[in-house]
């Protein structure tokens, strides 16, 4: 084991979506220098751009030739098809996010750099989508984490930026904190990093309700709660996603809950099989905390950023509901309906992005008076994202939602899709409101576009928001390859 | 083209219809007709599937099955049976009736009302030959979409208030049924409406009986219909309530009572007594309310209570008799609720009050209302006669009490449909009543005609319903075909 740990094999398949990802991080750094500032904004998304679908690429890739999942370079990652599909989605978000980024007014000066970090928080969630040991987790974790805290603080004219970047790096410091701490706990008790080899060990010694373990695993659960922000550690959410500039905040919506989900599961299947009827309960309750805090706080939002945020919160619990199920049809739902859902947060704060740029001020439910007869396509493609949201047919999100429900159904637990369905009628409140803010306000509200007649034309943003609203939609459609996909990524987990 | 392609093109043909309408850059004048063309072509769709239906045999006809997802047993699974080929043929009507409607008295941003009224027609032709649970669901909330954006942008003053309501009652319903779809489609091991069997479960058939109760609505639950029936336009409001609130009597009939037949007895006496409360207190609110659409929206109500009473008692009179009793109520109300919108755009007001005299000088107005009213009010020899007559006597069968009740309520309809038809067109002219409000234009007529023949011919051959909604005994077919 020692001398294996010496030169381990390296599988540099298994590695080539977060390499090109720093690879492409790495060139904008020399860009930032080198190439003249009047291309450096195009030269700059470009290279970010052809990253993420390099890495897009590499994770089909390996997707294809990873049906039987196993443990790489010394087991401290594992190749397998989760790891791909979730690659596929982060780096899908990251094209996306780029589109929505690439005619935000930011000085020319940094905005190399701007991509690079953009880059590299792509490839620490794909390194850390793959990760097999606590050691990877936690690496893979801050990896993203310090990109982001530094993306949320890039844009120093922006009001609020600063204090976002501050307020993410304290409290995401503080989970990574628990996180670190918890893992100590689990090394403790089992002596092992390894996700299998903690199952295994626990197994072996009857460790299962060994204090120490158990306070490890919940620390652990904790960690990463943060990160997907899900209530009671979500806090951080509103406030980091209303400040920092709105491209990060699409980007932190979809990339980093959708790799902080994937991780839950993988982490308590694989690690902790043993403790299930422990965490799942855990997490069902922390699924309803999310649900109810998510849905009440929005409801009050005037801000559309910040009742996103909230909107985010109830997400991250009605995906944990998948988790909880702890069943194969849990995972197959929670892989499916991140699709969808990177899809339409994107989207929604793309859209936010636009109007912000028009208006030169924050988007309020007020100022969205119009917006939908002025503006059809980001108008139409607006209120996709909120049905989607709430769960309506004729987007992906109805879909998930049903499996969702299915799975917590499946487990045996009604009262948890009960309070689903209850959430989900509360949040049709505030989903409905912005609908009715864009198409019905009375014509005398409306908010025409400032001085200067034609809104900027925003070829890049919208067409990223077409995108979003083709998976959106289409996602409803074919859902059976979407679903076979996510069986076979969920099927590298032993549910 | 196998026959079960044209129950796909009744949905698709509408919704493809609805989104060329909405992008094709033309003239509002272009437009319209072109809604109006396509919505008339999609009757004659229908026709053609009439025609290709065999009324003898009961179960499902031109249908079509495809996989939509297999690993929970998830089709999209249409076809025909009889009594959902007529309500299909009440949506397509109505439908074609409002968006001529429409056309005549204009709408703002014309692409996206005629392209919602187009979607609106497939998605609740949907709802009636949807044969799987979640494709039921899909095209049932599919129905909300539309609805909402077109009582909410083109409503009058009060209508976001009015369509919070509406969207809230009838979410919270739905979304209980869709737990209940969950359970039951997992519980049997496939969402199929032909494939699987009936269920025993209370809590499942109430998940139902909620989503269908609030979009009736069924009393209590009807705190959204006055909202909504009056701050709609004319011709939506003749939508929601001649064929939406059908979408939930086929629902009775389709899922809440031939898949659980021991709770249906369990719960048929609370659900009759709600029945039975929602048609007395709807014909007192109807002979009280203030305003034309009042009345109609509180008759529809009562109506929607008499039908319910005839699909519960479970046999072949009252079946039968609350099919024919949904095709004459949504076409009666389609034409009162138009009428209305005629009546309100030549005064500017539906009070009561302030109306009257309008027969003097405009005759076809007054024949039409006329006409339909006294069809609703269930004159003998009309075809809401045969159908109140037919559940009468069969839920007569269940218990003589419920009888005596709808009969005083078919005594309470004759009142308030006379205290109408003699606020609007009769008495002294009233305040808003200017000698030069004019009769019934062509266009009105062209739209109005068409749904009263269909109610003249109803009247003198009832049997064309009666007779082809089941492919033989009703509640054999109920009990044995649909479970």
């Amino acid at each position: 084991m020692i001398l294996a740990l010496d030169t381990p094999h390296i599988d540099w398949l298994a590695l080539s979506a977060p390499l090109a990802l720093l690879g492409a991080g790495g060139v904008n750094l020399l860009a930032a220098v080198l190439v003249p500032r009047r291309a450096r904004r195009i030269f700059a998304a470009l290279v970010c751009a052809l990253g993420f679908a390099g890495a897009i690429v590499a994770a089909a890739i390996l997707f294809a030739h990873s049906a039987e999942g196993h443990g790489v370079i010394a087991d401290a990652i594992q190749r397998d098809r989760l790891a791909a599909l979730t690659a596929i989605v982060v780096a899908g978000s990251g094209i996306l996010a780029i589109g929505t980024s690439y005619s935000e007014p930011m000085a020319d000066d940094h905005v190399a750099e701007y991509y690079a970090l953009l880059a590299w928080a792509g490839s620490g969630m794909i390194f850390l989508a793959s990760a097999s040991t606590l050691l990877t987790l936690f690496l893979g974790l801050e990896w993203f984490s310090i990109s982001l805290y530094i993306l949320c603080a890039i844009d120093r004219d922006l009001v609020g930026s600063l204090e976002a970047g501050l307020k993410y790096l304290i409290i995401g410091g503080f989970g990574s904190a628990m996180l670190l701490f918890g893992s100590a706990l689990v090394y403790g008790a089992t002596g092992t990093l390894e996700f299998h080899e903690i199952a295994r060990v626990v197994q072996a010694q009857g460790l299962s309700d060994d204090a120490l373990l158990v306070a490890g695993l919940a620390l652990v659960i904790g960690g990463l709660s943060f990160k997907a922000s899900a209530a009671p550690f979500h806090m951080w959410t509103p406030d980091v996603y209303e400040g920092a500039p709105t491209p990060v905040t699409a980007f932190m919506a979809a990339a980093t809950k959708t790799v902080a989900l994937v991780l839950t599961l993988r982490v308590l299947v694989t690690a902790f099989p043993q403790e299930a009827r422990l965490w799942t309960i855990t997490v069902a309750a922390i699924a309803c905390a999310s649900l109810a805090v998510g849905n009440l706080a929005a409801l009050v939002q005037k801000g559309l950023k910040r009742m996103l945020a909230y909107s985010s919160v109830s997400h991250a619990g009605f995906m944990l509901i998948a988790v909880a199920a702890n069943n194969g049809l849990g995972g197959r739902a929670l892989l499916y309906y991140l699709i969808p859902y990177s899809a339409m947060s994107i989207g929604a704060f793309a859209v936010v992005a636009a109007r912000e740029r028009e208006l030169n001020r924050p988007v309020t439910l007020d100022n969205l008076a119009g917006f939908g007869w002025e503006r059809p396509l980001l108008g139409i493609s607006m209120m996709v994202f909120m049905l989607g949201f709430a769960g309506l047919p004729l987007t992906g999100g109805f879909v998930g939602k049903f499996y969702i429900f299915a799975a917590a159904y499946r487990h045996g637990w009604t009262w948890l899709v009960i309070v689903g369905v209850a959430a989900t009628a509360v949040s049709l409140y505030y989903y409905l409101g912005v609908i009715r803010a864009m198409y019905m306000r009375p014509t005398e509200e409306l908010q025409l576009a400032p001085v200067g007649g034609s809104p900027p034309r925003e070829l890049v943003l919208q067409t990223s928001v077409a995108a979003a609203l083709v998976v959106t939609v289409g996602s409803f459609f074919i859902v059976q390859p979407l679903i076979d996909v996510a069986k076979h990524a969920a099927g590298s987990l032993p549910l | 083209m196998t026959s079960g392609w044209l129950t796909t093109v009744l949905i698709l043909f509408p919704i493809a219809a609805g989104l060329l309408v909405w992008l094709l850059p033309l003239r509002p004048f272009a437009i319209g007709s072109t809604a109006l063309l396509f919505a008339l072509i999609e009757v004659g769709l229908w026709i053609d599937s009439v025609a290709r239906f065999d009324f003898s045999r009961p179960g499902l006809q031109l249908d079509q099955r495809t996989s939509w997802f297999s690993d929970l047993h998830v089709s999209y699974h249409v076809g025909f049976y009889g009594f959902s080929l007529w309500l299909a043929g009440l949506t397509v009507v109505v439908l074609a009736a409002a968006i001529g409607y429409a056309f005549w008295a204009g709408r703002d941003r014309p692409r996206a009302y005629y392209g919602l009224m187009l979607i609106l027609t497939g998605a609740i032709v949907g709802v009636f030959v949807a044969q799987d649970l979640l494709l039921f669901y899909v095209f049932w909330e599919a129905m909300l979409i539309p609805l909402y954006f077109l009582v909410g942008v083109w409503g009058g003053a009060g209508r976001l208030r009015a369509t919070l309501l509406f969207v809230i009652y009838t979410m919270a319903g739905s979304l209980l049924m869709l737990a209940s779809i969950i359970v039951l489609g997992l519980s049997q091991g496939t969402f199929d409406l032909v494939d699987s069997g009936t269920n025993g479960s209370d809590w499942i058939f109430l998940g139902f009986v909620a989503a269908f109760a609030v979009k009736a609505p069924l009393f209590p639950l009807h705190a959204w219909l006055p909202e909504a029936y009056r701050e709609s336009s004319p011709e939506v409001a003749a939508v929601l309530s001649g064929v939406v609130s059908k979408a939930a009597a086929y629902g009775f009939l389709r899922i809440a009572i031939s898949k659980f037949p021991e709770p249906v007895a369990d719960f048929r006496t609370p659900i009759l007594v709600l029945a039975a409360c929602g048609l007395v207190y709807g014909s007192l609110l109807a002979f009280r309310a203030p305003d034309v659409r009042g009345v109609i929206a509180y008759s529809s109500l009562a109506q929607m209570g008499l039908i319910v009473l005839g699909l519960f008692a479970v046999n072949d009179l009252g079946l039968n008799g609350a099919v024919l009793q949904m095709v004459n109520h949504g076409l009666i109300s389609a034409t009162l609720f138009l009428l209305a919108g005629g009546i309100e755009r030549r005064t500017s007001t539906g009070e009561l009050a302030l109306l009257g005299g309008m027969a003097r000088g405009r005759p076809a107005l007054a024949t039409m209302l006329m006409t339909a009213g006294v069809i609703a009010l269930a004159v003998p020899g009309s075809a809401a006669f045969a159908g109140e007559f037919a559940i009468l006597a069969g839920v007569f069968q269940t218990g003589w009490g419920w009888a005596v009740v709808g009969a005083i309520a078919i005594v309470l309809a004759a009142m308030y449909m006379l205290r109408l038809i003699s606020a609007v067109l009769h008495q002294a002219p009233g305040p808003a009543v200017s000698e030069a409000a004019l009769d019934l234009r062509p266009a009105e007529l062209g739209v109005l005609v068409p749904l009263v023949a269909l109610l003249l011919v109803l009247s003198a051959w009832p049997a064309a319903i009666t007779d082809h909604s089941f492919g033989g005994s009703a509640s054999h077919a109920v009990t044995q075909v649909f479970k």
